[in-house]
């Protein structure tokens, strides 16, 4: 393998770059967020946990901001375990989230499908079931670039995912309604991307994959996973529409559905770009006669510092509808009143 | 025949942790072919450190105390699939000499067959899945066949032989678990990068050994 040049980073030791990070997010956000005692990678909403309520943590690894602890606030959840950079935190901050986020009710565990993070949080609720809380888990597998569906992997779709479960939660409807509006929103939540460019981990600072100068991988995993097929780049509206019939097949909309629309920058991808997948997307979506209640466009799941974006589409109902619009207030992500 | 204390136990922690130093961007690129591109430094947070809680809290602890130490330093650090899976690996190897102050080349032979044994349960993982149970494996049934009568260093290198043979068979196997999973074909003609490490860790263990029998 040829060496590659080292990409250029903003770093001091990059051992330390995810600590580094939480603390000047510490510092950015202290109406919002706060260190838990109990371990220094569990981030805990300052106002979101309260008795009677069900506890949502999310978590997994570093290099996806404002993905997971971005979304930590009141309406939203209550705690987020940091990993190391693309990698699963190990159970004892999510132990130290669950603490803090259980209201005596229960707690969700929410994350995204991958079997690092499986094991450790399934170590974690073994672990709790020993100091008396309950935890539960659901996973988000909303990457329909992956056909076998036990492993389709959680993606930018989480946004949608996490929102309903945290506003089921603020609403402070039982333990089960939580978990059945969580499963229910992953089940209507259908993300697919592509990378234009690699991503570059701190500690290499070398791509962590190899994609020709002209070339772009549809179907690309938000770690960098090979996706679909790689092929050369193609136009704004030609990779919208191949990512759009994906999702369509899958999802399979009838005339006059609503949706909530994310068109996700994995890291570098300039909100210019994104402007103008999301025009041929409203474009697709009107010819199917499928209305958007809701747009939200920038970085919202990233991939440390990789080129190339991501669509869902969160397919509302009634209920749906009424949890994406219930408000919330994260150190990195408002909605509603 | 040679017998290995505590102090042997810490220096086997210290040469895998400079041997996945070493190996370190080497891992993490077999990894950027098949998967998120961080095995190597997942791999290296990891052992880094166990070497450094072992070089303060280690003197006078028995072998199983070290692993059992090693093992959650290991999984703190670390977390990913390989925390918990080398976390279990530790923690079943600190279970087979529980107890001992020194152990002997039968007890390595029981050491890598429980690594293995807890790495299969953990990740509910087989042979022929392109992981480094794939590695493990046939390490665990190679030292186990070398155990009666098998010196130390007979037994750790026949299964780092079987080991290494192991994961360079994962070349041409499509994967059935873990990330490279999704990628069907395209991962065939890719060692794993799971197999890589743990058959550097056997042959570690093989050097190590060698150091030290008689």
């Amino acid at each position: 393998m040829s060496p590659a040049p080292k990409v250029k980073k903003l770093l001091n030791d990059p051992d330390n770059a995810v600590d580094e990070m939480l603390e000047g997010i510490l510092l950015a956000h202290p109406d919002h967020l706060v260190m838990s005692d109990e371990h220094h990678r569990a981030i805990i909403a300052k106002h979101g946990p309260r008795p009677g309520k069900v506890g949502l943590v999310i978590g997994g690894g570093s290099g996806h901001e404002p993905t997971f602890v971005g979304f930590v606030g009141r309406g939203l959840a209550d705690a987020a375990a940091i990993g190391n950079v693309f990698a699963s935190p190990p159970p004892d901050p999510a132990i130290a989230c669950a603490k803090a986020a259980s209201g005596g009710e229960g707690v969700l565990f929410m994350y995204g499908n991958y079997a690092g993070d499986v094991m450790n949080f399934d170590m974690a609720t073994e672990m709790l079931a020993m100091d008396d809380i309950e935890a539960r888990t659901v996973l988000t597998t909303d990457d329909v670039a992956v056909e076998n569906l036990e492993r389709r992997r959680g993606v930018a779709g989480n946004f949608f995912i996490f929102k309903a479960a945290g506003a089921a939660c603020d609403k402070m409807l039982s333990f089960d309604e939580c978990e059945r509006i969580a499963r229910k929103a992953n089940a209507h939540t259908f993300t697919m991307g592509v990378g234009l460019t690699a991503c570059s981990l701190p500690q290499t600072r070398v791509p962590s994959f190899e994609l020709g100068p002209e070339e772009m991988e549809i179907g690309l995993g938000i770690h960098g996973e090979p996706g679909v097929r790689k092929g050369p780049l193609d136009t704004a509206d030609a990779v919208t529409d191949e990512i759009v019939d994906k999702i369509f097949a899958e999802m399979d909309p009838e005339p006059g559905e609503e949706v909530a629309v994310l068109v996700n920058s994995l890291g570098a991808t300039p909100l210019m770009e994104l402007y103008i997948v999301n025009r041929r997307l409203n474009q697709r979506l009107k010819d199917r006669d499928i209305s958007v209640h809701a747009s939200w466009v920038g970085p919202y799941c990233t991939s440390l510092d990789m080129s190339g974006m991501s669509i869902t589409l969160h397919r509302l109902d009634g209920e749906l509808t009424g949890l994406l619009d219930h408000p919330c207030d994260c150190a990195m992500f408002r909605a509603g009143q | 025949m040679a017998t290995l204390n505590g102090a042997d136990f810490v220096a086997l922690f210290q040469a895998i942790a400079q041997m996945i130093e070493r190996e370190r961007d080497h891992l993490s690129a077999l990894d950027g072919v098949i998967g998120d591109g961080d095995h190597g430094v997942t791999m290296s947070i990891g052992f880094q450190a166990v070497d450094k809680v072992l070089a303060n809290e280690a003197s006078g602890r028995t072998p199983a105390d070290i692993c059992m130490l090693a093992a959650k330093t290991f999984l703190n650090a670390v977390g990913a699939s390989v925390g918990p899976l080398y976390a279990t690996a530790l923690m079943r190897a600190g279970a087979a000499v529980k107890g001992k102050s020194d152990v002997g080349a039968e007890d390595v032979a029981d050491i890598i067959a429980a690594m293995a044994a807890g790495i299969e349960h953990r990740g509910k993982a087989e042979p022929g899945q392109k992981t480094m149970v794939d590695a493990w494996h046939p390490a665990a049934e190679a030292a186990l066949g070398a155990k009666a009568g098998g010196s130390l260093k007979d037994i750790t290198a026949a299964a780092a032989d079987a080991g290494r043979a192991g994961a360079e068979a994962t070349g041409s196997m499509v994967a059935g678990k873990g990330r490279s999973a999704n990628l069907g074909d395209r991962a065939v003609g890719h060692i794993d990068p799971g197999a890589a490490s743990a058959a550097m860790i056997l042959d570690t263990i093989a050097q190590w050994a060698s150091e030290r029998a008689d």
